[in-house]
């Protein structure tokens, strides 16, 4: 059974200039112990998928379609009961989302407690074990200090204790290392990694970066302006890349190995949400737009788990 | 290009065992130590190339990139532009000789005012350096089209614009005062992938044609190897390693250098990741200051300092400069390559429509 399947889900924020529809009919799920990643760029919807997945969208949104958690149905309800239990999270800056005036180990402890019904000293030591297993050096010091005093990478460490320590069904890591430095986001991707296999967890990666996508996802959904452009495993999406949109993205990425001529450039901005074009999305700033792309183009599946929607894909 | 440059033609920048602390003081006022944040840092960027200044957050890189210009007063070594001495300089005369330095920033949403409209923030360092007396409205329009923006722009605010777009304001305003040195510092950081790209292929050009000296400073790798032409890469306040973009990439040195390429996600997961966190540079290791985190650390690396020097052999073989403070870097095991993309053809056609206006022939 997957552990995540979302199911034609649809946000749309209401804002003093107009209705916003970040998130238009999107589906996917994840299966227990895989990495689903969410890519795009800013504005493209993949926060938003992210925060109604957990019930935390704001006030001003509304959410169309199915969520399910191991096959049961999220309302908001059961997303309350779930949140911090089966249903954890892990956010971009670490240094928000922890409580300055309490400890780590108290913040990992909590968790435990509150979910898990155990006694304080039972939890703490729980807590010092997980913050072990998250590879943070000395941890029954380490436990005793609070945020301030832990580097940014040790923050992080310290998140992903707090979401893993009830053995969660399914994890959402919203840009987890876009605020660390490049050697400290390589130990925590592959910390997270390691943890997935061993409990089995269901992780949704959510980046904009196309190689940490390529290192650690299984399968990816590339999404522009709140739709579903490309889906496919990972391998695959990198090897044939079927959506301009994703072979643009893929070319504007600089390479390491060797110095590109010129860099892919996607002309144009993305669209107002507010009033998107007709049609295809993308269309107003991709090369290979036709007539055809006046109108919507569906996902279809080009090869076997492979989706496209474009009108012209496949493209040779 | 910096190798090709006549012989005997002094650098455009010149900087010689700069050093900078930043003293900090408990709640009664008392000096308790000090960030060493540029400690002992000597580099040359001749004209029209492209150094780029790579590390990680906390290694001093933007201190750096703020002493060269001497926005921050050094607390040792030497500063030249162009042969002149930068720290003699009188403040007037320090403010005259800006005009030949500008500094681009991260966030242009921070670095532009919100109540100036472009015009008048491109007209203002025009108007400060009196140039183009009478014809700056001409002028701005000039220097919006060489950025990729239309003229009728000028009339809007701040607000109006997306973050590429304002990046690429921010780069037109640095430009009017016609400087010969450009400082980077973390340019297209801020900015969504495909945007990023239109304003690193906008960098390049703009370095081409109009023969800048540009400084880079970046932590990221990818950008770094698109834009520039010799690397210094910094690690708590010094260099451990300076050389040409391509010998840099292809075969580095120091074993911080190898770590950083190493973590670049993309290669497949990292072969080996470095332990730890960077150590405070409030107080930094003894000697070699990446010896806590070194694989290859031993005893001597704790007692000595190594100094950044390059390999005779190699460079009486008329190779450029490849300078690395290592102890032991002509006996450390030969570096992991990076590795390489697979050549895809199909790839390469497909991307190619979006770097030119051509029309698709598929």
């Amino acid at each position: 059974m997957n552990a995540l399947e979302v199911d034609r889900l649809s946000i749309e924020f209401r804002t003093d200039r107009g209705v916003l529809q970040a998130v238009d009919r999107i589906s996917f799920a994840v299966e227990p112990g895989r990495t689903l990643a969410i890519v795009g760029e800013s504005g493209c919807g993949k926060s938003a998928t992210a925060l109604a997945i957990l019930g935390l969208l704001a006030e001003n949104a509304g959410r169309l379609g199915d969520i399910r958690l191991a096959g049961e149905l999220l309302t908001p309800e059961a997303q309350r009961q779930a949140r911090g239990r089966e249903l954890a999270m892990i956010f971009q800056e670490p240094m928000t989302s922890l409580n300055p005036a309490f400890t780590a180990g108290e913040q990992v402890a909590e968790a435990l407690r509150l979910h898990e019904g155990l006694s304080p000293r039972d939890a703490m030591a729980r807590a010092v074990a997980m913050l072990e297993r998250v590879r943070i050096p000395e941890a029954a010091r380490r436990a005793k200090q609070y945020p301030h005093q832990l580097s940014g990478g040790m923050r992080q460490r310290v998140m992903i204790a707090i979401a893993l320590a009830c053995r969660p069904r399914l994890l959402i890591a919203d840009e987890p290392t876009t605020a660390l430095d490049v050697t400290v986001q390589a130990q925590i991707l592959a910390l997270l990694d390691e943890l997935k296999r061993e409990t089995g967890t269901a992780v949704v990666l959510i980046t904009h970066d196309l190689g940490v996508v390529q290192d650690h996802a299984d399968e990816v959904v590339v999404m522009y302006a709140g739709r579903v452009a490309e889906r496919a495993p990972a391998a695959r999406l990198f090897a044939e890349p079927q959506h301009p949109y994703t072979i643009g993205l893929l070319g504007a990425a600089p390479r390491l190995d060797s110095k590109r001529p010129r860099l892919a450039s996607i002309e144009g901005t993305v669209p107002d949400l507010r009033d998107p074009p007709p049609g295809c999305r993308f269309a107003p700033r991709c090369p290979f737009a036709i007539e055809v792309c006046a109108t919507t183009p569906p996902l279809r599946e080009i090869a076997p788990l492979h989706f496209a929607a474009c009108h012209r894909a496949p493209l040779a | 290009m910096s190798l090709d440059r006549p012989a005997g033609k002094v650098p455009l920048l010149e900087l010689e065992g700069l050093v900078k602390h930043f003293p900090f003081r408990d709640s009664l006022g008392r000096r308790r130590g000090a960030v060493h944040a540029v400690d002992g840092v000597t580099l040359a960027v001749p004209r029209g190339s492209v150094l780029a200044i790579v590390g990680e957050s906390g290694c001093g890189k933007s201190t750096l990139g703020r002493v060269a210009l001497r926005l921050v007063e050094p607390d040792a070594g030497s500063l030249r532009f162009d042969g002149e001495d930068l720290l003699a300089l009188r403040p007037a005369a320090l403010r005259a000789k800006r005009r030949e330095m500008q500094l681009i920033f991260q966030d242009p949403f921070a670095s532009l005012d919100p109540r100036m409209t472009v015009e008048a923030a491109i007209t203002e360092p025009l108007i400060l350096h009196r140039l183009h007396r009478g014809r700056e409205r001409a002028r701005v329009a000039e220097l919006l089209e060489r950025v990729g923006l239309r003229p009728e722009l000028a009339r809007r605010w701040p607000h109006e614009f997306s973050g590429g777009q304002r990046q690429r304001i921010a780069i037109a305003r640095a430009l009017a005062s016609e400087p010969r040195l450009v400082i980077g510092d973390e340019p297209v950081s801020a900015l969504d992938v495909s945007v990023q790209a239109q304003v690193v292929n906008l960098l390049g050009d703009l370095i081409r044609d109009l023969g800048l000296t540009f400084v880079l400073i970046s932590h990221d790798l990818g950008v770094v190897r698109q834009v520039a032409d010799r690397v210094a890469v910094m690690y708590l306040g010094r260099i451990v390693e300076e050389a040409p973009a391509e010998q840099l990439f292809l075969t580095p040195r120091h074993p911080y250098t190898r770590a950083l390429l190493a973590a670049v996600p993309g290669q497949g997961g990292a072969l080996k990741l470095l332990e730890g966190d960077i150590p405070s540079p409030v107080s930094p290791p003894s000697g070699c200051r990446f010896r806590t985190r070194c694989p290859h650390a031993q005893a001597l690396c704790a007692e000595v300092v190594p100094e950044l020097m390059g390999d005779a052999g190699r460079e009486s073989a008329g190779q450029a400069a490849h300078l690395t403070a290592c102890h032991f870097q002509d006996s450390l095991p030969p570096a992991t390559p990076i590795r390489e993309a697979a050549a895809d053809a199909r790839l390469a056609r497909l991307q190619s429509f979006f770097s030119t206006n051509r029309e698709p022939t598929a």
